[in-house]
């Protein structure tokens, strides 16, 4: 278990190392630099001045000496300052990302539990009118865009009966309610758009699972339906959907990219699409990596789940 | 005479709702407490399916004819809740392959404590108690260690014996038994076999042993039943079926029996296959492979004559 754990995070680190790499060369070799906007907007700089600027930045060094200088900076804890936000950027992210895990955490538990729930109900009645709805639904979810149903759900519940806020953050030290209102409809967009491709995938393993051996053996024990379901079925089903579930924990943060930016959320979500179009490279570079991280630590949980659900994998490659 | 413990009457199941196809067609045999009724026949005769009849467990869509009475209740007509009731408690069932009929993440003392849960509202840790004295009853050593294990930890020999244990926890009056050996090794089989045999007498069940071998079920049976693409080809005390066998095609069984006694160069078979219960015909299914068919054969189907020894055949 140790052992795994050790393997599976020295794997992470080497990926967040390699894709530091890859996001600053290409952030890097985007045409145009941070000083080619300053330029721009003073006609009075000559390009002297500029070529000085350019060596106090150190943008005119080579591509993997300067990324060398960035990582030597960045192992000490120090990731640069915002060229927008004029303030260092671990000060943004970290409030960012808080924001970011409250609103995809809370979309992603709610989604999976009603997907695994939908999914259950219509592989249990297939074929039936319950199953054919919940279908449509699912389908519904994957084929509406996040933005045109966040922007719906703006319409209705802000512009037209005004029960909720329309977008933004609560204020420091609100309450509960303020916390709940403004959360409300970005969370229902995300899972809305998030449970419909769980909602099939949960069906079909559970389908799957209804048809092995061991249901017509727990049927032939004479156990009742729903303790079949519970005890012997979901857990079985659950094997497959953890996998697509901790994928997902990867797309629903691209999810909230969009919804972030409809609903005005201070996340990562609005604040990579803020950074990248600044040419704000230190900030960028950084919301990316965390976005990494997130994802590799989803995938880490994700098979710790595996082991924990299934007797028959076990971490270290070893027996038991 | 006292009533059997379970008797099938003119037993039929059909398949499917726009074009139902009958699987199983007059299937009528009695089953005596203490007695083993040996079911014998090629794949896709039927075995199975008279097995999954008697349990209450044939898939939808189906329709289900004739009568099946356990004791003197019709279970054909019972509700769906008290058939479950029955399921386990009263009739119980072992599979062919202990490996995908035990469920993989459960652990094996808890899959057998579940019985004892649902049927008896034994505490967790009475049935817990309960399924390793179970475990112990089936010749597994250490049954106390073996409780938490799971299914993928034991041999194929000791999952069946955990599926005998699950069976034999209510204390069942009829065990169905669906090729509990064909998935074991040579070695192992006759271990299975000799269990059963005995926790048989020692509980007073009554037992329906399915095998396509009929090695195997003049083993064990007391009677024995031949069938025949979803029919009883020929029924009778075990004795007399295998010494004066009477339908052609229990007589190709018993010639495919390999002997250990001659070393034969080539095995006999019977040639042919069982045909598609969509396309029976009219006549007798083993006309086409029968090497006494006459005209007579293909024009109706015969019907079983005989008493206590009966065999579907014109020529019986």
């Amino acid at each position: 278990m140790i052992r795994f754990l050790a393997t599976r995070t020295l794997g992470a680190i080497i990926t967040l190392f390699a894709k530091s790499f890859i996001i600053f060369a290409l952030i890097g070799l985007m045409p145009g630099d941070p000083l080619d906007l300053l330029a721009q907007a003073n006609p009075d700089a000559t390009p002297e001045s500029i070529a000085t600027l350019r060596s106090i930045y150190s943008v005119d060094q080579p591509l993997p000496d300067r990324y060398v200088a960035w990582l030597q900076a960045a192992l000490h804890g120090d990731f640069g300052f915002s060229r927008i936000q004029h303030r260092p950027v671990l000060d943004i992210v970290v409030p960012a990302l808080g924001n970011t895990l409250v609103l995809t955490g809370i979309a992603f538990v709610i989604s999976t539990i009603i997907a695994v729930f939908l999914g259950t109900i219509a592989a249990t009645r297939k074929g039936s009118w319950i199953d054919r709805a919940i279908n449509l639904l699912a389908y519904a979810g994957i084929s509406v865009p996040s933005f045109w149903l966040s922007l719906v759900l703006i319409y209705i519940f802000a512009v037209k009966l005004g029960w909720l806020p329309a977008g933004g953050m609560p204020h420091v030290g609100d309450g509960a309610q303020s916390w709940a209102s403004h959360l409300l409809l970005p969370v229902a967009a995300l899972v809305m758009v998030e449970i419909g491709g769980l909602t099939r995938y949960a069906r079909s393993a559970m389908l799957e699972v209804l048809g092995q051996d061991y249901i017509r053996t727990a049927r032939a024990k004479g156990i009742a339906n729903g303790r079949m379901l519970l005890r012997h079925a979901l857990r079985n089903a659950m094997i497959p959907v953890i996998t697509i579930i901790a994928l997902g924990f990867g797309h629903l943060f691209s999810g909230a990219l969009l919804v972030e930016n409809i609903f005005a959320w201070r996340g990562m979500g609005r604040l990579i699409l803020e950074a990248i179009m600044g040419n704000d490279y230190n900030l960028a570079l950084v919301c990316l990596l965390f976005t990494t991280a997130m994802i590799l630590v989803a995938s880490i949980l994700a098979d710790l789940a595996y082991t924990w659900l299934d007797p028959r994998i076990s971490l270290g490659g070893r027996r038991r | 005479m006292t009533i059997p413990l379970l008797t099938a009457a003119a037993l039929t199941v059909d398949l499917g709702t726009r074009n139902p196809v009958r699987i199983l067609d007059g299937i009528s045999f009695e089953l005596q407490a203490g007695r083993t009724l040996g079911v014998v026949g090629e794949s896709g005769c039927g075995k199975s399916m008279t097995a999954l009849a008697l349990i209450g467990l044939v898939p939808e869509p189906h329709r289900i004819g004739g009568s099946l009475r356990l004791g003197d209740v019709e279970l054909n007509t019972l509700d769906a809740e008290r058939r479950r009731l029955l399921r386990g408690k009263r009739v119980a069932m072992i599979f062919q392959e202990p490996m995908t009929a035990l469920n993989p993440v459960v652990s094996v003392g808890q899959q057998i404590a579940e019985m004892l849960e649902v049927h008896e509202a034994a505490s967790t840790s009475e049935a817990r108690r309960r399924a390793i004295a179970l475990l112990g009853q089936v010749g597994i050593a250490a049954p106390g260690e073996r409780a938490p294990a799971f299914p993928h930890q034991l041999s194929g020999g000791m999952r069946q014996r955990v599926m005998i244990a699950m069976a034999i926890a209510c204390r069942p009056q009829i065990l169905i038994a669906d090729e509990p050996t064909t998935a074991l090794d040579v070695s192992v089989q006759a271990q299975i076999l000799d269990l059963l045999l005995e926790l048989q007498r020692r509980e007073g069940m009554a037992m329906l042993f399915i095998s396509h071998n009929l090695g195997v079920i003049s083993e064990v049976s007391d009677e024995i039943m031949v069938m025949y693409a979803g029919r009883i080809a020929e029924q009778g005390p075990a004795a007399e079926v295998l010494a004066r066998p009477t339908h052609p095609y229990t007589r190709g069984l018993i010639t495919t029996m390999p002997d250990i006694r001659h070393r034969q160069r080539l095995l006999p078979v019977i040639p042919g296959a069982v045909p598609d219960p969509r396309h029976r015909g009219q006549g007798c299914s083993f006309a086409a492979r029968c090497a006494e068919a006459e005209d007579i054969c293909s024009e109706a189907v015969p019907a079983l004559r005989g008493h206590l020894h009966r065999a579907a055949c014109v020529h019986a």
